[in-house]
């Protein structure tokens, strides 16, 4: 299962390198989301859920945790980081619009122009 | 429990929901009375709490009161209520230096809350002590300043945005994964709790990786050596007000996290990576005042002098030690303060010329002296000479140096200053001093509101230099405190520590 995932995050993480090194506007805001899918199954990963397959469940009678118990914290770290990306994809993609939009181009290398001196 | 230390975050929030209701334009006067009311209550909270710190030390509470490494640990210590206070006052005077500088349609898109938002989410992440908890901060004030920086949505601050989000996303997703391996590795997220584990970690390379993780993350926004492309492609687009204040917070939050994280939670990571630290100093320092000096726009050269202080910060870090952290800290508290009057100041040169371009500019001593005084008081505290507190900043961090025996980075830290001045000279005489480019008589002249936010800064510099001892004081213990990180872990869980408490809640 390790493997497995590791395997996806590193395809994840490539794929997400190649779309944002290419020059379309459109390709550099689905790198963001891959990479951004990409961290997440591995914050997964750090969890020991992955391992011992058990359930987040404590007996709430006595509230101890029976041993075999997994760690819930890394899928509300992810479910976090889940919805502050979902809100930056929004709005880069409003923004990535309005700027094409404006340049009257797709091409990242035609944005250039704040960079002249 | 100091359960005051939300205040400063409920008081932001609840005025920026407020500023939103009453946007129309007949309750206007009430939001702005609004949003000013709550920044000034920001600033005075900070300056009790920088008294109540040297008082009674650390200020900690739990959040929903969970016992100490399981919930959000929220903690105040020298550094966090300085630069508190420092942003407040920032804030103030944009909020000011806005109301007379910008076209009021902008307060139909929301600008004055989101200014709130940007102070919401800074000053969450100074007084965070939850490592996940700084993230989400960090993602607050970064939507805050993405819909800042877009804002009026001009060509130039639409490309100059797009990079601008699109770098500080790879910053964050930096951030993110050093937490996920963080987590992974110790099992805690808690500031002081990952301190006290750190302590013995079985797999020391490990949190080498992890800690260059959180040095590419931070350095990214605080734009250090290579990752700073995106500041001078965007700084100068939105507004003069906007430009301000972003130079004022954000690259400084990021220094911020840098002496948290990497100078006090992973402080003997810090002493392994201590040199490459300097030579990044060193190399931010020069290659951002070089870069100032190819630059022929009055904003574009500030912004390249961002990059070149950051320079300073890092070096107080680098340095790894209490002395280098608070002279790195009074650095910091200094330059935020100058740094946001000479953007202001530059504004409203460029407000009057309608460029920021220094070929069409020139002849402004004559016409507005007072501008020009303060200009150059400006650019000698940037620069670090004598009575201005820019002097006691670089001295400090130069004593730190020399007394570490770090000859060569406090050499190029000199240096720097030399060039610095030299490089704001070149707008001195461009904007102020040569002669007229074209008729002046019927250009605009400077309105109070335009020059007495950037003076009143300059002259809290100027104060800030004379009164230097205090200051000094007040971050030494600062710095000792940041430096001190069983002092931290004491304070956050208990005379026994996080282990004890974390082991007693699961028996």
């Amino acid at each position: 299962m390790i493997l497995l995932l590791a395997i996806a995050i590193g395809t994840l993480f490539a794929g997400a390198v190649y779309l944002m090194l290419r020059r379309s506007v459109v390709k550099l805001i689905l790198g963001l989301v891959l990479l951004s899918h990409g961290v997440n199954l591995l914050i997964f990963t750090m969890g020991d859920g992955v391992r011992r397959a058990g359930l987040p469940i404590v007996d709430s009678s006595t509230g101890i945790a029976e041993p075999g118990t997994t760690d819930p914290l890394v899928q509300a770290l992810i479910l976090t980081a889940i919805v502050i990306s979902f809100g930056l994809t929004a709005f880069i993609m409003a923004l990535a619009y309005r700027a094409t939009q404006a340049v009257q181009s797709d091409d990242l290398d035609d944005m250039a122009h704040t960079d002249r001196l | 429990m100091a359960n005051h230390l939300f205040l400063p975050l409920i008081s932001p929030i609840l005025a920026a929901a407020l500023a939103v209701i009453f946007t129309h334009q007949q309750w206007r006067w009430l939001a702005r009375g609004v949003v000013l009311m709550s920044i000034t209550f920001n600033l005075g909270y900070s300056l009790w709490l920088i008294w109540l710190i040297g008082s009674e030390g650390r200020q900690v509470t739990q959040a929903s009161n969970w016992i100490a490494p399981f919930g959000i640990t929220f903690v105040a210590d020298g550094a966090s209520a300085i630069m508190l206070c420092v942003s407040s006052l920032l804030m103030l005077v944009t909020v000011i230096y806005s109301l007379s500088s910008l076209d009021p349609g902008y307060e139909n898109f929301y600008y004055y809350p989101l200014l709130l938002l940007l102070l919401l989410g800074v000053s969450g992440a100074f007084l965070t002590g939850d490592i996940f908890n700084l993230y989400v901060w960090f993602e607050v004030l970064l939507l805050a300043s993405f819909g800042l920086i877009t804002l009026g949505g001009s060509r130039p601050q639409l490309e100059g945005g797009l990079k601008y989000v699109v770098l500080n996303l790879i910053g964050s997703t930096a951030f993110l994964i050093a937490c996920g391996m963080l987590y992974g590795t110790v099992g805690t997220l808690n500031m002081a709790h990952v301190a006290e584990r750190m302590q013995r970690v079985q797999n020391p390379s490990i949190v080498t990786a992890i800690a260059c993780l959180f040095f590419f993350a931070y350095g990214s926004k605080a734009a250090v050596l290579p990752l700073f492309f995106w500041l001078p492609t965007s700084y100068h687009t939105p507004p003069a007000a906007v430009t301000a204040i972003f130079s004022g917070l954000l690259t400084k939050v990021g220094a911020y996290s840098l002496y948290r994280i990497l100078g006090q939670v992973f402080q003997g990571e810090l002493a392994r990576l201590a040199p490459y630290v300097l030579l990044i100093a060193g190399l931010t320092m020069l290659v951002g005042v070089f870069g100032a000096m190819a630059q022929m726009n009055v904003r574009r050269i500030l912004s390249f002098h961002i990059v070149s202080q950051i320079g300073y910060a890092i070096m107080g870090l680098g340095l790894a030690s209490a002395a280098g952290l608070a002279a790195g800290l009074l650095f910091t508290a200094h330059v935020m303060i100058v740094k946001t009057a000479l953007f202001f100041i530059g504004g409203a040169a460029e407000q009057i010329y309608g460029t920021g371009d220094l070929k069409k500019m020139g002849g402004l001593a004559r016409r507005e002296p007072a501008l020009a005084i303060f200009w150059f008081l400006g650019i000698l505290s940037l620069a670090g000479i004598p009575p201005m507190s820019g002097f006691f900043g670089k001295v400090a961090l130069l004593q730190a140096g020399v007394n570490q025996g770090a000859y060569l980075i406090s050499g190029v830290a000199a240096f720097t200053g030399i060039l610095t001045f030299f490089s704001m000279l070149k707008i001195w005489n461009e904007v102020f001093w040569k002669k007229a480019y074209g008729d002046m008589s019927k250009l605009p002249r400077v309105t109070p509101g335009l020059l007495l936010p950037g003076a009143a800064l300059v002259i809290i510099s100027l104060a800030l230099g004379l009164g230097a001892g205090m200051l000094v004081d007040y971050t030494n213990v600062a710095g000792e405190q940041l430096f001190d990180w069983a002092g931290y872990v004491i304070s956050v869980c208990g005379d026994e520590g996080c282990e004890a408490a974390f082991e007693a809640a699961l028996r």
